[in-house]
């Protein structure tokens, strides 16, 4: 009787909750990247959505098949899209990449590591360029933090015709939540390039084969695939809607 | 004792994160986001323009919204591998990401009102 209520005591617990192991099953370093993106998802979240409420409340706003109909030093004007198109498309594409560079950790293939992050860089190079070029037309345009393009020229990115004084401020309000918030997403992109180059040249270095695991490659991983989600938001909210 | 803990972490960090994406469901995955992003330009580009004096013309953000909503979840649930790990971490993402629903209905309501501060 006694002996079996020892037993019972003793027996060591093992559900993945009573301690002694990791319940969530994962790396430290990773788990807080997710919780790191949580605390992003949030902020960006926040951005958006006053935006939408912002747009909401207008009484007219900026055409998007409008202001972005140019694929600037191609197409002047008339292809809606198709710039932003490639930009997308660009950054599917790195994602992508980043999936098969985290692949080839799996293996410890540290030559393909190399390859398929030095191909998700260029990719969030060319990411970025696109961004500096539209920026640039845009700007060109006559919108900026705070600037509207002229009275005159502004006609051309609304559908009806709305009294100046509304297209005034909305041009305003769109400007400024526009600038902000893809500038906000491109940084992020611009510091995923920075992380990204940083750990090909450890991985280059030999710092994850000594270690014995590419772990890094999937932390660093999920940074750039959460930059390829929030432009999914950002792709329908700012172009399609 | 804490080199066993480390042990049992380094394992956990081994197993389970090797399953899941081969290359060719990569390239799946690719083909399921290209192709939802070519249905997004098709509403915008076709669709919509035709539909301009219809009723069904309300329908189209919501259409964007829904495949936008698809696209993020092959994104996090492949690319981002949540799909693959356990049920306690992925419900401790996505359960908070929950409260930004609480946000939009607060703000749509809030714009609501600024509508009707214009025509005061």
């Amino acid at each position: 009787m006694s002996t079996a209520v020892t037993q019972h005591v003793d027996e060591v617990k093992s559900t993945p909750w009573s301690g002694g192991r990791s319940p969530f099953n994962v790396e430290y370093g990773k788990m807080m990247m997710w919780f790191f993106l949580l605390s992003d998802a949030f902020t960006f979240s926040s951005l958006l959505i006053s935006y939408g409420a912002l747009r909401f409340s207008a009484p007219t706003w900026p055409a998007p098949s409008l202001v972005f109909q140019s694929f600037p030093g191609l197409i002047e004007s008339g292809a809606p899209l198709v710039f932003v198109g490639l930009m997308t498309f660009i950054l599917i594409m790195s994602s992508v990449t980043m999936v098969l560079a985290v692949e080839a950790g799996h293996r410890n293939s540290k030559k393909e590591v190399v390859t398929w992050m030095l191909f998700t860089i260029l990719g969030g190079l060319m990411f970025l360029s696109c961004q500096a070029l539209e920026w640039n037309h845009l700007h060109g345009e006559g919108f900026w933090w705070g600037h509207i393009p002229t009275a005159e020229k502004m006609q051309e990115f609304f559908k009806t015709g709305v009294p100046y004084a509304q297209q005034a401020m909305t041009s305003h309000q769109f400007a400024n939540l526009f600038f902000t918030i893809t500038g906000f997403h491109g940084f992020h992109v611009f510091s995923g390039v920075v992380i990204n180059t940083i750990i090909t040249i450890n991985v280059l270095l030999g710092t994850y084969q000594k270690r014995g695991s590419y772990l890094m490659i999937e932390k660093v991983g999920l940074y750039w695939h959460f930059v390829d989600l929030v432009w999914v938001f950002v792709f329908t909210f700012f172009y399609l809607v | 004792m804490s080199s066993e803990t480390t042990t049992v972490h380094a394992e956990g960090a081994e197993h389970g994160e090797h399953e899941g994406m081969t290359k060719k469901r990569i390239w799946r995955i690719f083909w399921i986001l290209t192709a939802i992003t070519c249905v997004e330009f098709f509403i915008a580009l076709v669709i919509s323009p035709r539909l301009l004096h219809s009723p069904l013309h309300s329908m189209i953000n919501p259409c964007y919204i829904v495949l936008t909503l698809f696209k993020a979840y092959f994104i996090v649930a492949f690319f981002m591998h949540l799909k693959f790990e356990k049920v306690g971490l992925a419900l401790a993402i996505i359960v908070p990401i929950l409260f930004i629903i609480g946000l939009i209905l607060v703000l749509t309501n809030e714009s609501h009102y600024w509508i009707g501060l214009r025509h005061v």
